[in-house]
C-alpha cells in the first residue's frame, strides 16, 4: 500500500497548522515554508499521475478497513489530473504574495489557504459520500474566512449571503446523504454504484429523488442557473489571490457532478441511469447564456471576470451533459485551462487596480498606468485564451467540445458556445480598450508591480500555452481519463475487491 | 414513533425554512440552526427507529445501526462550527453595514432610538 496517496490531503493540513502557529513578525519565514509546502505538494501529485497515468487504482483503506464498510481514498486518473491542478494553481497564487506591498496579505492567509487546499484534495480524493460533505465543509468554512480577512461592506454584505447560501446547501447535502443511506445502507462511492443499479421499482423513485438533491448542492457549488447569484458578488470582493484560489472552487462542483453521475447514477444504474442528463444540458447551456449577458454588463473587471467563470462553468456542463467519452475529455480539457486563464485573469486585475488609483477597476477612463504596456500585453494575451480564440488553450478545448456534439442538441450546444463566444469577446474587447487605452494625461504614483507578481500571472498564462504546445499528450490523458470515468465497473472491483493490509 | 418524530422534523423544518427566508440576519441564523436540528434528526431517523437495544454489538442479538450515530456526530459539531462562524458574520455585518438586513440596507427608514 502506497501512503503517498493520503499525502495531498495531509500535507497542507499540518503545514496549515504550522503556520497557524509562526508568530506575526516573521512574515518571510512563513511565506518561504508555505511556497516549499505547496511546491512540494506539486510533486506529490505530479507522481500521483504518472501512478494513475497507468490505468490502475490506488485504494487506500484508512485503518485498515476494508470497503465498503472503513473509509477510503481512491486516486484514479480524473482525481490525480484535478489535484495537480489545484496545487498548481495554490502554487503561483501564493507566489503572488510574495510581493511586500500587497497590501491584502493577512496573518493567516497562508494557513487558510492550506486549509482550503485539505478540503480541497480531499474532495477530489474521497471513495465516500460522507466525507465528501465533510472535505467540503473544511474547504468551505476557509474560503469563508479567507473572504472575510481585511472586512469592509461590500466583502461583508457579499460573505454573509455566500455563508448563508452554503450552509443551506450543507443541510440539503446531509438530507440526500441521509435518504441514501436509509434505502441503500451504505454510503461509499462503489457499493452505492451496485446497490443503486439493483434497486427495485419501489425504491428507485426515492434515490432519485435523493440524485437529484445532491445535484442542487453541486449545482449551488459549481454556480449552474438558478443558483449562481452569490458569485459574482463573491468573487468580486474577495482580494486577488484569494479569488485566484477561488477559480478552483467551482471546478470541485464540477467534479463532483461528474463522478457521482458517471459513478453512481451513470451508464449502468439500472433503472436510475442517466436521471441527471434531461435537466444538466438545458440548464448548462442557459448558465453559458446568462454568464455572457453578465460579462457585457458587468461595469468593473472583477466582476466581469467573475461572470467570466460562470460562463466556463455553463461549457463544462454542456460538454459533460453529452455524456461520451470525446465530450468528457474535451470538457478536462476545458477545465484545465478555464482554471489556469481566469486565475491569471484576477491576478492581473488586483495589479490593475493598485496602480489606477481611485478608479480602481471601473471600465472608464482612468490616470494612465505606471506599467500600462505591460498589464495590458499580459491582459491581452489572457483574454484571447479565455475568449477561445486560436491559437490558444481556449481555442483547442472549444472546438473539441464543437467536435463532440451529437445528437438532437448539436445545434443548440454551437449556437451556446459560438455566441457566447461572441459575447465574451465583445465584452472583452470593451474593458480592454477602455481600460488600457481611455487614458487620462497624469500617471498615479504607484509603485511598479513586483517581480514575483509578474512571474505568478506568466506561469498560469504559460500553462495556457503548455496546453496548446503539448495538446496531444495532455488530450491521449484526458481520453484514457474519459474511457476510464465512462466505464466505471474496473472502479467498482477495485474498491469492493480491496483486501486489507495483513498486520504483523 | 414513527409518526410523532415525522411530525417533529416536519415541523423543525417548516419553522426553519420560514424563519431562513426573514430580511434579518438573527431570525435568518436562528432558522438554519432549526433546520440543521431537523436534518440532525433526519439522519438518526434513517437508520430506522428501535428501542430499547444497545447502539453497538454485543452479546444480544439486536442492535440499532451505529453508522447514523456516527454521521450525526459529525454533523452536529459541523453545524455548531458553521452556527458559531455565522453569528460572527452577522455581528461583523451588523457593524459594517450599520443595520441588521440581510440585504444591508433598511428596507423602511427607521426612526433611530
Amino acid at each position: 500500500m502506497s501512503h503517498l496517496v493520503i499525502a495531498p490531503i495531509l500535507l497542507p493540513l499540518i503545514t496549515g497548522l504550522i503556520l497557524l502557529l509562526m508568530p506575526e513578525r516573521h512574515r518571510m519565514r512563513t511565506h518561504l515554508l508555505s511556497m516549499f509546502s505547496v511546491f512540494a505538494l506539486m510533486v506529490i501529485s505530479v507522481l500521483l499521475i504518472i501512478k494513475a497515468g497507468r490505468g490502475e487504482f490506488v485504494v487506500y483503506a484508512l485503518g485498515n478497513w476494508a470497503p465498503p464498510f472503513g473509509i477510503v481514498l481512491v486516486l484514479d486518473r480524473l482525481s490525480a489530473i484535478m489535484m495537480l491542478l489545484s496545487s498548481t494553481l495554490a502554487f503561483f497564487s501564493l507566489l503572488y504574495t510574495t510581493d511586500e506591498k500587497a497590501p491584502q496579505v493577512s496573518p493567516h492567509f497562508h494557513s487558510l489557504a492550506h486549509f482550503l487546499l485539505t478540503g480541497v484534495n480531499g474532495a477530489f480524493l474521497t471513495g465516500d459520500l460522507f466525507n465528501l460533505f465533510v472535505f467540503f465543509e473544511i474547504l468551505l468554512l476557509s474560503s469563508y474566512a479567507l473572504l472575510m480577512q481585511a472586512g469592509s461592506a461590500r466583502r461583508a454584505k457579499a460573505g454573509l449571503h455566500y455563508v448563508i447560501l452554503n450552509v443551506t446547501g450543507s443541510a440539503i447535502f446531509l438530507i440526500a446523504i441521509a435518504t441514501l443511506y436509509g434505502l441503500t445502507g451504505t454510503l461509499n462511492m462503489a457499493d452505492l454504484a451496485v446497490k443503486v443499479a439493483a434497486a427495485d421499482a419501489d425504491t428507485a423513485p426515492f434515490i432519485g429523488i435523493a440524485a437529484l438533491l445532491l445535484f442542487i448542492v453541486f449545482g449551488l457549488k459549481a454556480a449552474i442557473f438558478p443558483l449562481y447569484f452569490w458569485l459574482p458578488a463573491a468573487y468580486s470582493s474577495a482580494h486577488g489571490p484569494v479569488a485566484a484560489l477561488f477559480a478552483i472552487m467551482t471546478k470541485v462542483g464540477v467534479y463532483a457532478i461528474i463522478r457521482v453521475y458517471t459513478l453512481i447514477f451513470g451508464n449502468d444504474a439500472g433503472e436510475l441511469s442517466n436521471i441527471l442528463l434531461p435537466w444538466l444540458w438545458p440548464l448548462a447551456f442557459i448558465t453559458l447564456i446568462l454568464g455572457a449577458i453578465g460579462a457585457l454588463g458587468a461595469r468593473e473587471l472583477r466582476v466581469q471576470i467573475s461572470w467570466l467563470v460562470i460562463v466556463s462553468v455553463g461549457t463544462l456542463l454542456t460538454g459533460v451533459a453529452l455524456n461520451s467519452e470525446t465530450a468528457l475529455s474535451a470538457t478536462i480539457f476545458y477545465l484545465l485551462h478555464s482554471t489556469w486563464i481566469c486565475a491569471a485573469l484576477f491576478l492581473l486585475t488586483d495589479l490593475i487596480i493598485r496602480q489606477r488609483g481611485d478608479a480602481e477597476d471601473r471600465i472608464t477612463s482612468a490616470p494612465e498606468m505606471r506599467q500600462s504596456l505591460l498589464l495590458g500585453g499580459l491582459f491581452f494575451v489572457a483574454a484571447i485564451s479565455v475568449i477561445g480564440m486560436p491559437p490558444l488553450s481556449g481555442f483547442v478545448g472549444k472546438a473539441l467540445i464543437l467536435q463532440a456534439a451529437t445528437g438532437p442538441q448539436t445545434p443548440w450546444i454551437w449556437a451556446g458556445i459560438l455566441l457566447g463566444g461572441l459575447a465574451v469577446l465583445t465584452a472583452l474587447s470593451r474593458s480592454g480598450s477602455t481600460i488600457f487605452w481611455r487614458m487620462e494625461n497624469h500617471v498615479v504614483t504607484a509603485p511598479a508591480a513586483d517581480i514575483w507578481s509578474v512571474i505568478a500571472i506568466l506561469g498560469l498564462i504559460l500553462f495556457s500555452f503548455g496546453l496548446m504546445i503539448f495538446g496531444n499528450q495532455v488530450i491521449a490523458y484526458t481520453n484514457a481519463l474519459a474511457e476510464q470515468v465512462l466505464h466505471p465497473q474496473p472502479y467498482i472491483q477495485a474498491v469492493l475487491g480491496h483486501i486489507p493490509v495483513k498486520g504483523n | 414513533m414513527e409518526a410523532l418524530i415525522s411530525i417533529v422534523i416536519a415541523v423543525l423544518t417548516g419553522c426553519g425554512i420560514y424563519l431562513a427566508l426573514r430580511g434579518r440576519t438573527f431570525p435568518v441564523i436562528l432558522g438554519l440552526t432549526l433546520l440543521s436540528y431537523a436534518v440532525n434528526l433526519f439522519i438518526f431517523v434513517m437508520g430506522r427507529l428501535q428501542s430499547g437495544v444497545p447502539a453497538v454489538i454485543s452479546s444480544r442479538d439486536q442492535y440499532t445501526d451505529p453508522i447514523p450515530q456516527a454521521l450525526v456526530l459529525t454533523a452536529i459539531v459541523i453545524g455548531f462550527a458553521m452556527t458559531a462562524f455565522m453569528l460572527v458574520l452577522a455581528l461583523r455585518a451588523r457593524s459594517e453595514l450599520g443595520n441588521d438586513h440581510i440585504d444591508g440596507k433598511n428596507t423602511r427608514e427607521e426612526t433611530p432610538r
